[in-house]
């Protein structure tokens, strides 16, 4: 139609006003949209000209607070977002179903591999040294899919993991010495890497598209924590009935149920992840705002511990062990607020809160590395304490700065975006230094 | 004149239903067939005709199917269905026992009053 390129746009704003209703739909988007066009039209076929026939279209269609409070109360429903899996639009219906076969396929397939590898490994350690390379590839696969990976890519994807998948298989490791547990732990987070490389769809130098990687992240371990405790409540009550009528379900539950239902779950959590994006409101954010002030309450409660505890080189290894993974846990809460914040909303209260977070963190960390660096003093070097130190400094370089960012952030200095490019641009040299700790390693320490 | 909200609230239904009996229309037809039909007089606000379709949809008195305009626009026609007759029927009945029962009572009484002398009424009303 004839309109020109301002009326255009005076459209197209008033749709992003209009999409912002809950409880105005998309497709009743279009509905409201084609009478104001064609409203549009008849005024300007009267004379008037584009910015009258625009205003007296909008004011026609009436007050938006008051139309949208009539939608809503049809459809009352709508403010609980639904999530609708497979739309029953007609025309959309075979990618819909298409996308769940594939997912249900891909499911199947990560059972069948943990399932293969559980026979051939009779209990030894290499399934754990193998149990990402079971799973890990086939989500990745599901990606490759979903977003038309260019050969290339693809190609550089199936190498990588057929060269990791090599190497943790070649290598001697001597039998449940420390570069093998060291490389069973860091295999996985290579892999989730690849996994990385396959969901931004080959575009992995996007800072936005890594942060989308993040969020995706943290929705998946919650949506596999749901599905895992659905199931788990199914488990039992099967079991527990089971037990009554005197049939013994452990073979068939640990044997064959389990191996295909533990990856299977991740596969499907992936895929609703990725079909809820829009829908429904992320939870991590929520969650990041609960347990930032508790996780600051922890930590300080452990700073007070460890400097009560006496000598920081008698601190014992599992203790540190410990202290890591929860520094992990804490970068992680870092990240999920990031990237759940606004970057155009004005410094908060819950940024102070985060800087909080992250000094408390780093106070933490400047503990743990003089502990380590006691211990390696005292006992030498080993595998396990420079890969622990390792992480501890690449830590400790990720809090600096963001700690930094975070108070140039709050006085106005730096823009929010600064810290989030920071985090995206960061996050790689994780897995970096994961290859470094599965390739490099076994060969620095012998295996041993 | 303009008609008041509450009656042409309670006209929209039969009014909408009865326009459709002639043929599939969309949204913004149905209401300039409403404004012919009224000479103009009877204004709704545009954008809440939508929920009253759908409400309309919900009960079953209507379909919808999207199709595209002559101008390429997505576009939502409405139909009435089998339900959406019985219930114009039914409507159709209740209006014209009530038009009925205006015209006789108007026959009968005297026309109202002026509104200059109204005015002592308007706290009674």
């Amino acid at each position: 139609m004839g309109l020109d390129a301002d009326l255009e746009a005076q459209v197209d704003r008033w749709r992003g006003y209009v999409q912002r209703r809950q409880a105005i739909a998309a497709a009743d988007v279009d509905e409201l949209e084609d009478h104001l066009r064609g409203q549009i039209d008849d005024l300007l076929a009267t004379g008037l000209d584009h910015d009258e026939a625009f205003l007296v279209a909008i004011k026609r269609l009436g007050n938006l607070d008051a139309v949208s409070q009539e939608f809503a109360r049809e459809h009352s429903d709508r403010l609980w977002k639904q999530l609708v899996l497979v739309p029953d639009d007609s025309d959309a219906r075979t990618p819909a179903w298409r996308e769940l076969a594939v997912v249900l396929a891909v499911a199947v397939c990560a059972g069948v591999a943990v399932k293969i590898g559980f026979s051939w490994s009779e209990g030894g350690t290499g399934l754990a040294r193998n149990l990402g390379l079971l799973i890990l590839p086939f989500l990745a696969g599901y990606f490759a899919w979903k977003r038309r990976l260019t050969a290339p890519v693809l190609a550089a994807l199936v190498a990588s993991v057929a060269g990791l998948a090599v190497l943790l298989n070649v290598y001697p490791f001597a039998e449940s010495g420390s570069t093998e547990l060291l490389a069973a732990l860091h295999a996985p987070v290579l892999l989730w890497a690849l996994v990385g490389v396959a969901y931004l769809g080959g575009r992995w130098r996007s800072d936005a598209r890594r942060m989308d990687f993040v969020r995706f992240t943290g929705e998946l371990a919650i949506y596999y924590t749901l599905l895992a405790l659905g199931g788990a409540v199914l488990v039992a009550l099967t079991v527990a009935v089971l037990a009554v009528v005197g049939i013994d379900p452990e073979p068939v539950l640990g044997g064959w149920i389990l191996p295909f239902a533990v990856p299977g779950a991740l596969v499907v959590a992936a895929w609703l992840v990725e079909a809820k994006q829009n829908v429904v409101e992320n939870i991590a954010p929520v969650l990041t705002r609960v347990f930032t002030p508790l996780t600051i309450v922890m930590l300080l409660a452990l700073l007070a511990v460890l400097a009560t505890a006496g000598g920081l080189g008698t601190v014992d290894r599992d203790l540190l062990i410990l202290m890591n993974a929860i520094l992990v846990l804490v970068l992680c809460l870092l990240l999920y607020s990031i990237s759940a914040r606004d970057s155009l909303a004005r410094p908060g209260l819950f940024d102070m809160l985060q800087l909080a977070l992250v000094i408390v963190a780093l106070a933490v960390d400047g503990v743990m590395l003089t502990a380590m660096l006691a211990r390696i003093t005292e006992f030498g070097f080993s595998a396990n304490k420079i890969a622990a130190l390792g992480l501890n400094l690449l830590l400790l370089a990720h809090l600096v700065r963001s700690a930094w960012l975070t108070v140039g952030f709050l006085r106005g200095r730096t823009p929010f975006s600064a810290l989030e490019r920071w985090q995206t641009r960061y996050l790689p040299v994780y897995g970096l230094w994961a290859l470094v700790v599965v390739v490099v390693f076994p060969l620095a320490f012998g295996f041993a | 004149m303009r008609i008041e909200k509450d009656l042409v609230a309670a006209a929209a239904t039969p009014l909408v239903l009865g326009i459709l009996l002639d043929g599939d229309l969309y949204g913004y037809a149905i209401l300039k067939r409403v404004g012919e039909l009224s000479g103009g007089s009877l204004q709704w606000t545009d954008g809440m005709l939508y929920p009253l379709l759908h409400r309309l949809e919900r009960l079953g008195y209507v379909t919808s199917l999207w199709a595209t305009s002559e101008v390429g626009r997505r576009r939502k026609h409405y139909a009435i269905t089998d339900a959406g007759r019985e219930q114009l029927a039914e409507r159709q009945a209740q209006w014209t026992v009530m038009a009925d029962a205006l015209r006789q009572v108007w026959q009968d009484a005297p026309r109202p009053a002026p509104p200059r002398l109204a005015t002592g009424a308007e706290g009674w009303a």
